[in-house]
């Protein structure tokens, strides 16, 4: 051993200068006569906001023992974006470790301040968190909390602890920007707005979403949505594609125009943007060449039955598919050169290019589906005919009239669906300079945008307005958010709050259109009956209108006979039974004559559930 | 102390008795859930085997069974002394797999809350060791100091004991207001006791007397046998991960690594004094050179995080001394295979069964003290 290097041992006498803390104050604290409080962060038991709470699950899928489950609520009425299920928590197990905080998308779990639970029934460990809000038995005022008493059930009122904070939650608020045509650009011409995700954007966007599954629950049609974009995480772009085949064969036609229930759905939107689901489902479709190799289907045994579709849009699109795999020949009629009704004519082309929508029914032609295009059910075929020669008929036809103000001088003005029609189908209308679109729905916004383009491509380098004018205020107005700021953004200004009176004609032109402000939208019972201030008038100046107010559906192409004993609900759709026919036999419907959603996906579980319907019927009798 | 079996040495005559005793788990001068099989004659030790695996729990098989994200409020279990550093360990392990950047601010977070933590567990190993020797008074000051460290922790984190806290990306909370206040008024009320410490502790003749020469082991010896630390850093050699592969913001203040030669109990705790007050100092300096801005850089989605594959060996610098972990990722969503390497490893198994050969059994508690040595840390 080495020698010491110090010499300094100290001395026994210097520990008797500590003699001075014999007069000091105790450190230490007389509990719980003398309170500590906990700190602002402090991670005790859980709070649960249950007005905030989705019932995602998420906490349960994080915690990493297992010590959160979710009870189902049966007081709770789910609805879109929300499940009828609560966190349950075994503080048994629980470590305290707030990673359920950092999860919660609605940030409605937090951690309080108390740690206190003295029990003899093991059982009350377990615990269904409440806050003060919701809970107002058990969370109480300073005045009635002891803290002799405290326990799960004896807990204060306002004493939040870990809190979920935004910048450091486990999940990301922000989606991955979809490239766009910049908005100067792309009113010039009709050049797809949307870019489309490239595969490392499609793949970091993916990653965002955390399988909570709330969006399945809202979808019309439930797709697999957090199995189809785990997918495309994993880059597995074929197990994508035939997830969303599964409850849906235009992919191509959803992954652009869906009004996206999901998304509205999604538990990250709470705080932050939800999941593109729309854009991801598109970046599938676009990113496979070929549907038919990449869903390696296996064609079923030919049953030797014939369904009669009636429209090829998105419901007419989707029957064909489903009952097409089931065996089944189908024959789908439309009356327009091409397939995808509504979606065809309707969605501009800088939203929806034909080539997409072609892409779509060529795949399901190739399966054997035979279209009948260009004929008109009723003028080239009659109706009785197909009530023959088929042993099931589905109508699919859609709201394919539109409707009209009937305002003074109104038949001077054009309608939103043939005007649309004649762009896309025939030849592109003439526009004015000067264009007044009346309206507030995606339909108007439709109009107005593409009546904006062809004013730029009419008339090159001139001023040119379009406008539009809704009954509704900004906050009822119909159209989508999304549509609104995209219309803001090119250009379009918007007269929100004003009906229309009367049409100003001089010399047989339209010189503009004069409005009333509006008092309300709807009466008292919640029905459609615009009021207004007569006497606030307004006058819009326009050398054309096109009127964007909403479509009708035609049955004239059914007999009267036979039209009689369709039967129909109060909102004036078509009834239907939970297997989708009508009060005719054999004859089934879907799409926007029987729901009030009128849109694709909607139209697209309606023909889901027809598909069953005439399967089970000509199946099994 | 139990005696477990008497061996009369048929060899020997007289007084000469080989005893085998057991010290812990159950013994006034064991702390912690560990034993040592003691071989005696008389008051000597004549061979010493270390018990650990009374609180084994499988920490490294359990982790290959949850995700990555729901490692972390696990590993700091390992060790309910100084949690701290394995959480920064598994954090820099991950963080080099999956090539996570972290912010500069974070860096500096880090080494503050890494050098409260060196002080709060150099106060609790204090008190076990004054405890452990008798000195009560200065014990329950020791007890007491740590104490408000974990307040600071409370306030930090929202856990006194274990915080998880230090994440993969950076932290998990910025300083709330006015904590670099609260963190030098702490410190001041704690270093403002130092020279009471010394007088009754430190300086005092009676603890000179009952470690000077205890437990002594060469620098030779100590590298031999795997020692680091302080154990290591008593024998004069100046080693500390801190500064030989710096990590968090410890190259970016100037600071100084306290050693002393005799490599005895005497020394290694006079080690332990100093660096609690190197440390204090560098908190100082760090919250003075501490910028702004954020300190945390988002990881991936837990659900679908994968770590890509690779394997990584990390090391930090912990209370007792080389803290390491390997970490293998098969690019799954959970880790492959972890492995702790943990200081009191080989300061408990092995400097510790060589130290006691020769002692005598009233020093038992005193070396295994002086060591350091924390029970769970080996069974992990």
């Amino acid at each position: 051993m080495k020698e010491k290097t110090t010499d300094k041992k100290g001395s026994i006498l210097s520990p008797f200068k500590a003699v001075k803390y014999l007069f000091k104050k105790p450190c230490t604290l007389r509990y719980p006569f003398e309170p500590k409080e906990p700190a602002l962060r402090y991670r005790g038991f859980h709070l649960n906001d249950w007005e905030k709470c989705t019932g995602c699950g998420n906490c349960a899928d994080i915690c990493p023992n297992e010590a959160i489950t979710m009870e189902k609520i049966p007081e709770i009425e789910p609805k879109p974006g929300e499940k009828n299920e609560r966190p349950k928590l075994d503080y048994g197990r629980c470590c305290f470790c707030g990673l359920c905080v950092d999860i919660c998308p609605p940030a409605s779990l937090r951690l309080s301040r108390d740690y206190f639970h003295i029990h003899f029934d093991t059982n009350s460990f377990t615990f269904i968190p409440k806050d003060e809000k919701t809970d107002k038995e058990h969370f109480l005022r300073p005045e009635q909390y002891s803290i002799l008493k405290a326990s799960l059930a004896h807990r204060k009122e306002s004493y939040e602890g870990f809190v979920s904070d935004i910048d450091y939650s486990l999940f990301e608020p922000q989606r991955v920007s979809m490239p766009e045509v910049s908005p100067d650009e792309r009113k010039l011409s009709f050049i797809e707005q949307v870019i489309g995700y490239s595969k490392e954007e499609a793949k970091a966007e993916a990653s965002r979403c955390l399988e909570c599954k709330l969006c399945e629950e809202a979808c019309p049609a439930h797709l697999k949505i957090s199995d189809y974009i785990r997918a495309i995480y994993e880059d597995k772009s074929g197990e994508s594609l035939k997830k969303i085949f599964e409850d849906n064969p235009i992919p191509s036609i959803c992954g652009r125009i869906c009004m996206k229930h999901c998304e509205a759905a999604c538990s990250l939107s709470i705080r932050g943007e939800p999941v593109a689901v729309r854009w991801l489902k598109r970046f599938v479709a676009d990113s496979i060449k070929d549907y038919k190799t990449a869903l390696e289907l296996r064609a079923a045994e030919p049953t030797g039955n014939k369904i009669a579709v009636i429209g090829a849009g998105p419901g007419g699109l989707s029957i064909a598919y489903f009952l097409t795999l089931k065996g089944h020949k189908v024959v789908v009629f439309d009356s327009l050169p091409g397939g995808g009704g509504m979606v065809r004519i309707g969605p501009p082309l800088y939203r929806l290019p034909i080539e997409a929508i072609d892409k779509d029914v060529n795949h399901i032609a190739s399966l054997g589906v035979e279209f009948r295009f260009n004929t008109t059910v009723g003028k080239d075929i009659l109706f009785e005919d197909i009530l023959k020669e088929y042993d099931a008929i589905y109508l699919g036809v859609g709201t394919t009239v539109s409707r009209s103000t009937k305002v003074k001088n109104i038949d001077k003005a054009h309608l939103a669906l043939p005007f649309l029609n004649a762009n896309k189908i025939t030849e592109p209308v003439k526009v004015g300079k000067e264009v007044i679109v009346i309206g507030g729905g995606n339909v108007a916004m439709d109009v107005a945008r593409e009546a904006l383009r062809l004013q730029h491509m009419q008339y090159p380098g001139e001023n040119v307005i379009t406008k539009t004018v809704s009954l509704e205020g900004w906050d009822q107005m119909p159209a989508t958010e999304d549509e609104i700021e995209e219309a803001k953004a090119e250009g379009i200004r918007f007269n929100p709050g004003w009906g229309p009176k009367e049409v100003k004609i001089e010399n047989d032109t339209i010189k503009g259109l004069l409005c009333v402000k509006v008092k309300s939208v709807f009466d008292e019972q919640g029905k459609f009956s615009p009021a207004f201030y007569e006497e606030k008038k307004m006058f819009l100046d326009g050398d054309m209108i096109i009127e964007a107010i909403g479509q009708a559906p035609n049955f004239s192409f059914i007999p009267k006979k036979l039209f009689d004993k369709l039967e129909f609900t109060p909102n004036r759709k078509v009834k239907v039974d939970e297997n989708g026919m009508t009060t005719i036999p054999a004859l089934f419907a879907g799409g926007d004559i029987v729901n009030l959603n009128l849109d694709a996906v909607t139209a697209i579980a309606d023909a889901k559930i027809a598909a069953e319907g005439i399967h089970k019927m000509l199946c099994e009798g | 102390m139990e005696v477990l079996s008497v061996n009369t040495n048929s060899k020997k005559t007289g007084s000469t008795r080989e005893l085998e005793l057991y010290f812990g788990p159950q013994h006034l001068g064991m702390v912690g859930n560990f034993s040592i099989t003691l071989k005696v004659e008389g008051d000597r030790i004549l061979e010493a085997q270390a018990n650990p695996g009374y609180l084994h729990r499988g920490f490294e098989k359990l982790m290959e069974y949850r995700t990555w994200i729901q490692n972390f409020p696990l590993v700091c279990r390992i060790n309910v002394v100084e949690p701290d550093h394995i959480e920064m360990i598994y954090a820099m392990a991950v963080e080099k797999l999956a090539q996570i950047e972290v912010p500069e601010r974070a860096h500096f977070v880090r080494s503050i809350y890494l050098e409260l933590a060196r002080v709060g567990s150099h106060l609790f190993g204090l008190w076990a060791y004054a405890n452990m020797l008798g000195f009560d008074t200065v014990a329950q000051w020791a007890m007491y100091h740590r104490d408000l460290i974990l307040d600071l922790f409370e306030e930090l984190t929202g856990g006194r004991v274990y915080h998880i806290y230090i994440w993969p990306g950076g932290v998990r909370r910025d300083f709330p207001p006015g904590f670099n206040d609260k963190i030098v008024n702490t410190l001041h009320s704690i270093g403002g006791c130092v020279p009471d410490y010394d007088s009754t502790f430190f300086n005092n003749r009676l603890f000179y007397e009952r470690a000077n020469g205890i437990g002594q082991l060469t620098k030779e010896q100590a590298k031999q046998w795997g020692a680091t630390g302080q154990t290591l850093r008593a024998t004069g050699m100046k080693f500390d991960i801190r500064k030989v592969e710096p990590y968090a913001a410890y190259d970016k203040v100037d600071w100084d690594v306290p050693v002393r030669e005799d490599g005895d109990a005497y020394s290694r705790v006079w080690v332990i004094r100093d660096e609690m007050i190197e440390s204090v100092h560098m908190i100082f300096k760090l919250l003075d050179a501490m910028p702004e801005g954020p300190v945390y850089n988002r990881i991936p989605n837990p659900f679908k995080w994968k770590v890509p594959k690779g394997d990584a060996y990390v090391r930090c610098e912990s209370s007792r001394g080389e803290l390491g972990l390997y970490m293998v990722s098969n690019g799954e969503d959970k880790p492959y295979r972890v492995h702790f390497r943990t200081p009191s490893y080989p300061h408990g198994l092995i400097v510790l069964e060589e130290l006691l050969k020769n002692a005598s059994i009233a020093d038992v508690g005193n070396i295994m003290i002086s060591l350091y040595v924390v029970a769970p840390e080996i069974d992990r």
